[in-house]
């Protein structure tokens, strides 16, 4: 279904679903992450089964999000889809060398505070921006 | 840098083909106006399958688009 919708569709119809089709999922994604996150506190006072159902309904949208990714660079043409592949790819390689060394820095006493995902996360996106932007100027 | 290893007669042949523009080509070819440009202007080199969806839409056989220069 989802190859014949790519195969029909014009390239336009078809970025615009898969885009506000992968926002859905990123959208649900970020809301069940803070449900998961925020609801044992303040909304079943750690439970145990309903913290453990949160945890895998957000896993759950998670591995949906990954697929509709997927999806959205599937269905882009060729030289978008080398331009986010490229982006990724560079954005995944500074999150495992400086997600290495910051853990590093704290293991050999250089940084006083506990390294915080957070700061690895943001640091990936920044990148992947910017690898995007670089590669959207390169092949202008 | 050198000179690319394939080249291409895309905007010559838009210009046989009544001036067709880059945006009828790139909905012909099924890609975005931006990969066109990045084709014409020699910054990328198109898959095989793109290639021959570009010399469909002018009705004329591969080679007559696209040439590979060899590098010696």
């Amino acid at each position: 279904m989802e190859k014949l919708m790519n195969e029909s569709s014009d390239l336009t119809t078809r970025t615009k679903i898969n885009t506000v089709q992968l926002g859905l999922w990123t959208g649900v994604w970020v809301l069940t992450t803070a449900l998961a996150a925020f609801g044992p506190k303040f909304f079943w006072e750690f439970n145990t089964p309903l913290t453990i159902l949160g945890v895998l309904i957000n896993l759950g949208i998670g591995f949906g999000m990954i697929l509709a990714n997927k999806r959205y660079l599937n269905g882009l043409d060729e030289l978008m889809r080398k331009i986010q592949l490229e982006a990724m790819a560079i954005s995944l390689g500074v999150g495992l060398v400086c997600g290495l060394s910051y853990e590093l820095l704290e293991d050999i006493k250089l940084i006083t505070f506990e390294p915080e995902v957070s700061h690895l996360i943001m640091l990936m996106a920044l990148t992947y921006m910017v690898g995007v932007i670089a590669g959207n100027r390169r092949y202008k | 840098m050198g000179k690319p290893a394939i080249t291409n007669n895309v905007r010559r042949l838009r210009f046989d083909a009544d001036e067709m523009t880059q945006a009828d080509l790139a909905a012909k070819a099924d890609v975005t106006r931006q990969t066109i440009i990045a084709i014409e202007g020699g910054k990328y080199s198109p898959s095989l399958e793109l290639a021959f969806k570009i010399a469909h839409a002018f009705g004329v056989p591969l080679e007559s688009v696209f040439q590979y220069q060899d590098g010696e």
